[in-house]
C-alpha cells in the first residue's frame, strides 16, 4: 500500500514530476528502500479515464497553465499561448508519448568534438558516453519491453507502415522496419499486447504502451515506500543556511500553500518548469536561482528539428487505423555534412485523426487547397521527421516580466529561434519525406509544419565543468549537492532520437547513483 | 404556406464536379427561419440578423469549402456565433459588423451581395482581404473544431473514430491496404 509521509519527515527523497523521469527515478527508489515522495502537479487519471478522442483527452490531460512565446518559430505565430504539447498528469507525458524507444548513436554524446564550431550554436559534449549508457539502456529496455530488444519481436506493420516501407525500397533506404517501441507486441510485463487501437496520444486503453502512471508507479507504491501527491503543484524549492536544499512548498488542489521537508529533491518538470522552478525559487543566497551559478539555467533550449510529410493516394490508407508510430527509417539519422547539415533526423510514421490534422496540417490556411487535403482524410499517409536541432544560449526560459500564474509566480516564456541547421535539415527531411511518397504515387504531399514541442531539452544541461552547465553526469546540481534533475532539460545536446528512453536511463542509473550516496551519507 | 422570399440559389457544387449533384437551396424567411434543402434542417437566428446568419454559413463554407458537407453543417457552427451574441454585445458587434463590412466590399467590388456572388473564387477574394481581422479568425478558429471535432462528419471523411470499444483494429483492417 502506497505510504503517507509526514510533512515534517526529513529523511524523504523528493521527486517533482511523475513522466518518464520522475516517476522512473521514484518508483525505481522506492524499490530501493528509499523513502520517497513524488509531487505532480496535475491529476491522478487511470485508464478508465482515458477517451479515443483527440480534443476530449487534449482538454483533459495537456499542460495548458499560462505561457508566452518568442523568436522566430512558426509555433510563436500559431500556437502563442500553447509553446509545448506535454501533460499534466501522473504519468506525465509517458500517457501520450508515442512509444518510440531509440538509444543515442555512440557519435551524439560527443557532437562538439565531431562537428566542431558552428557558428550560433553553444554545443558542448556529453560528460557520459554510449559505453556508460549501454547497461542502463539495456535495463531501461527490458523494464519498458522494447520491442527488437531482449528477444521482444517487433510489431506487425500497419497500413501506415507498408507505404513507408514501399517508399523506402523505392528510395533505396536499408532501416526501415516498425520500430523499438515500448509497446507490447506479445503479452509481457502482466500487461496484454497491442490492438491496434490508435490514439497512442490519448492515452494507452489496453495497457500495451508503458507509461510510468500504471507502469512503474503502481510497482513503486506497492513497496510501502513511494507516496505519490496528484494536484501539488510545487512553486518554490528552500535551502537551509548552507545552502542546501531542505523543503519545497507546493499548493494543493485548493491552492492552499504546503510546506514538504526533504533528505534529497529532485525535479522533474520537463523542460519548461524544470528550469522555471529553479529560477522562481532565488534567494538572497542564490539571487539568479537555485543551481544556476553558470546562468546556464534556462537557456540552450532545444525542441528537436520536427515537421511532418503527409501525402495523398487514389486510393484508401486509412492510417488512423493502429499503432501511431510503429514504422521508422533511420537511413537520415546519420552524420553526413554532405547534406548540407551536421546531425540527422529519423523518419517514423504518424497518424493523427481529422480533428488534429484540421489544426496540424497547415494552421491558419484555409479555402479550397486546404479543404481538399482534408476531403482525402482516409487516403492519406503520414510521417514525423526528428531530429537534432543545435543549443542556441539565446533560445531560452526565462521568467516573464509581468505576468504571473494562479499561485502568483512569474509564467515561463520560451524564446526560439530555429537554426540555420535546424532549417537545412527539415528542408531535407521535407525533401525526402515528399520523394518517399511520390515513388509509392501519392497525388499531393504536404510539408507539414511543426506541432506544440513534445520533445522539451536542454534547459539544465548536463556539463563536466561548472562554468558550462547545471548538472553533472549523474544529474546533480554542480552548485547543491542533494540537488538533482532528473529530466530531459539535463541533455547537453539533444541527438536525433526520440528522447524517452534516454531520460529512463539516466533516471535509472541516477537513482542507483543517489541511494548509494545517501547511503554513504554523502547527501 | 411557405413565403420563399429571398431564397437564395448557392451553386458551390458545380464549381468543382460541374453537374455532378444538384444544387443546394437554402431558404431565408423573414420570420428569422433558414430552412435547408427538402426541409432536411431549420435554424432560426435568434439574436444576430437573419441576413447575417446566412451571410455567416456562406461564409464558412467558404472558408472550409466541402462539397459533400451539406448547409447544416456549417449552420450549425452558425448557431453558436448567434448563441455567444445573445450573452455578449462585444460578439454581437463583432458579427455584425463584421458582416456589414464584408458587404461593403462586395457591393464596391461586384455590385453584388456577398451571398449572390456566383463564383468562389470571387468570394474567396473578399475573404483574404479581411483573413487577419479578429472577426474572421473567430470564424475560421471556431470552424476548425465546429466542422472536424463534429462527430457527425467523421463518416464523410471516412475517420472512424473512437475504436478501442471494438477492440481496435487489431482484426478490423489496420494492415488491410491492398494496392501497394
Amino acid at each position: 500500500m502506497a505510504n503517507k509521509f509526514d510533512l515534517n519527515d526529513d529523511s524523504v527523497v523528493v521527486v517533482i514530476g511523475s513522466g518518464a523521469g520522475g516517476g522512473t527515478l521514484g518508483s525505481e527508489l522506492a524499490m530501493k528502500g528509499v523513502k520517497t515522495v513524488i509531487l505532480e502537479a496535475g491529476s491522478r487519471h487511470e485508464i478508465p479515464d482515458f477517451k479515443n478522442d483527440e480534443w476530449g483527452m487534449f482538454g483533459k490531460i495537456s499542460w495548458l497553465d499560462k505561457r508566452t512565446t518568442s523568436g522566430d518559430w512558426r509555433i510563436a505565430k500559431d500556437f502563442s499561448g500553447l509553446p509545448t504539447w506535454i501533460v499534466k498528469a501522473v504519468g506525465g507525458s509517458t500517457i501520450h508519448w508515442a512509444g518510440a524507444s531509440l538509444r543515442f548513436q555512440k557519435h551524439e554524446f560527443k557532437v562538439k568534438t565531431l562537428y566542431g564550431d558552428i557558428p550560433g550554436a553553444n554545443l558542448l559534449d556529453w560528460p557520459l558516453g554510449l559505453k556508460e549508457m549501454e547497461p542502463w539502456y539495456s535495463k531501461a529496455e527490458d523494464r519498458m519491453g522494447v520491442t527488437r530488444t531482449h528477444g521482444i519481436p517487433g510489431l506487425p506493420g500497419s497500413n501506415n507502415f507498408k507505404i513507408m516501407k514501399k517508399g523506402a525500397d523505392n528510395l533505396g533506404y536499408k532501416h526501415c522496419h516498425t520500430g523499438r517501441m515500448a509497446i507490447n507486441s506479445k503479452p509481457r510485463d502482466g500487461r496484454g499486447s497491442c490492438l491496434q487501437i490508435g490514439f497512442c496520444f490519448q492515452g494507452c486503453k489496453s495497457a500495451a504502451k508503458w507509461s510510468t502512471l500504471y507502469v512503474e508507479i503502481p510497482k513503486g507504491e506497492a513497496t510501502g515506500n513511494l507516496e505519490v501527491r496528484p494536484n501539488s503543484h510545487v512553486i518554490r524549492i528552500n535551502h537551509d543556511k548552507f545552502g542546501k536544499v531542505s523543503s519545497v512548498l507546493y499548493a494543493d488542489k485548493s491552492g492552499k500553500k504546503i510546506k514538504q521537508k526533504a533528505r534529497v529533491v529532485c525535479v522533474a518538470g520537463n523542460s519548461i518548469e524544470s528550469p522555471r522552478l529553479l529560477l522562481n525559487s532565488n534567494s538572497s543566497k542564490f539571487p539568479d536561482g537555485l543551481a544556476n551559478s553558470s546562468g546556464q539555467v534556462g537557456k540552450n533550449y532545444m525542441r528537436h528539428m520536427t515537421g511532418s510529410v503527409y501525402a495523398t493516394f487514389d486510393k484508401p490508407v486509412n492510417m488512423h487505423r493502429g499503432t501511431t508510430m510503429a514504422g521508422i527509417i533511420t537511413d537520415e539519422s546519420k552524420y553526413d555534412t554532405s547534406r548540407g547539415f551536421v546531425g540527422g533526423y529519423e523518419m517514423e510514421t504518424l497518424s493523427i485523426g481529422l480533428p488534429f490534422m484540421a489544426a496540424f496540417l497547415d494552421p491558419g490556411a484555409w479555402g479550397r487547397e486546404f479543404s481538399s487535403a482534408m476531403d482525402m482524410y482516409n487516403h492519406m499517409a503520414g510521417m514525423w521527421l526528428v531530429g537534432e536541432d543545435m543549443p542556441q544560449e539565446s533560445n531560452r526560459i526565462s521568467l516573464h516580466p509581468t505576468e504571473n500564474d494562479q499561485y502568483g509566480l512569474p509564467i515561463p516564456n520560451v524564446h526560439f529561434d530555429d537554426h540555420p541547421n535546424d532549417i537545412a535539415m527539415r528542408n531535407h527531411g521535407y525533401k525526402q519525406g515528399s520523394a518517399l511518397y511520390d515513388s509509392v504515387g501519392a497525388v499531393r504531399t504536404f510539408p507539414t509544419p511543426p506541432y506544440p514541442s513534445t520533445h522539451n531539452l536542454g534547459t539544465n544541461r548536463m556539463s563536466s565543468k561548472a562554468r558550462d552547465g547545471v548538472v553533472n553526469k549523474w544529474g546533480q546540481t554542480h552548485d547543491i549537492k542533494n540537488l538533482f534533475i532528473s529530466d530531459g532539460s539535463v541533455f547537453t545536446t539533444g541527438a536525433a532520437e526520440n528522447p524517452t528512453l534516454t531520460i529512463v536511463s539516466l533516471a535509472l542509473r541516477q537513482a542507483d547513483r543517489i541511494a548509494s550516496e545517501m547511503s554513504k551519507k554523502n547527501i | 404556406m411557405e413565403k420563399r422570399e429571398n431564397q437564395i440559389k448557392v451553386s458551390r457544387r458545380n464549381l468543382i464536379k460541374a453537374g455532378s449533384k444538384t444544387l443546394i437551396l437554402m431558404s431565408v424567411l423573414p420570420t428569422g427561419m433558414i430552412i435547408g434543402k427538402g426541409k432536411a434542417w431549420a435554424v432560426k437566428a435568434k439574436s444576430l440578423n437573419i441576413d447575417t446568419f446566412a451571410t455567416l454559413i456562406q461564409v464558412s463554407r467558404d472558408i472550409y469549402p466541402h462539397d459533400k458537407l451539406e448547409d447544416n453543417f456549417y449552420a450549425k457552427v452558425v448557431e453558436g456565433f448567434d448563441s455567444a451574441a445573445g450573452k455578449s454585445i462585444d460578439d454581437k458587434s463583432l458579427f455584425e459588423l463584421g458582416i456589414v463590412g464584408l458587404q461593403q466590399a462586395s457591393m464596391g467590388k461586384y455590385n453584388k451581395n456577398y451571398r449572390d456572388i456566383g463564383w468562389e473564387a470571387q468570394r474567396v477574394q473578399l475573404l483574404r482581404g479581411i483573413e487577419k481581422t479578429p472577426f474572421f479568425q473567430r470564424i475560421r478558429g471556431t470552424l476548425i473544431t465546429g466542422i472536424y471535432n463534429n462527430q457527425e462528419v467523421w463518416p464523410l471523411f471516412g475517420y472512424e473514430g473512437e475504436s478501442a470499444p471494438m477492440g481496435g483494429y487489431l482484426n478490423r483492417g489496420f494492415d488491410d491496404i491492398n494496392w501497394l
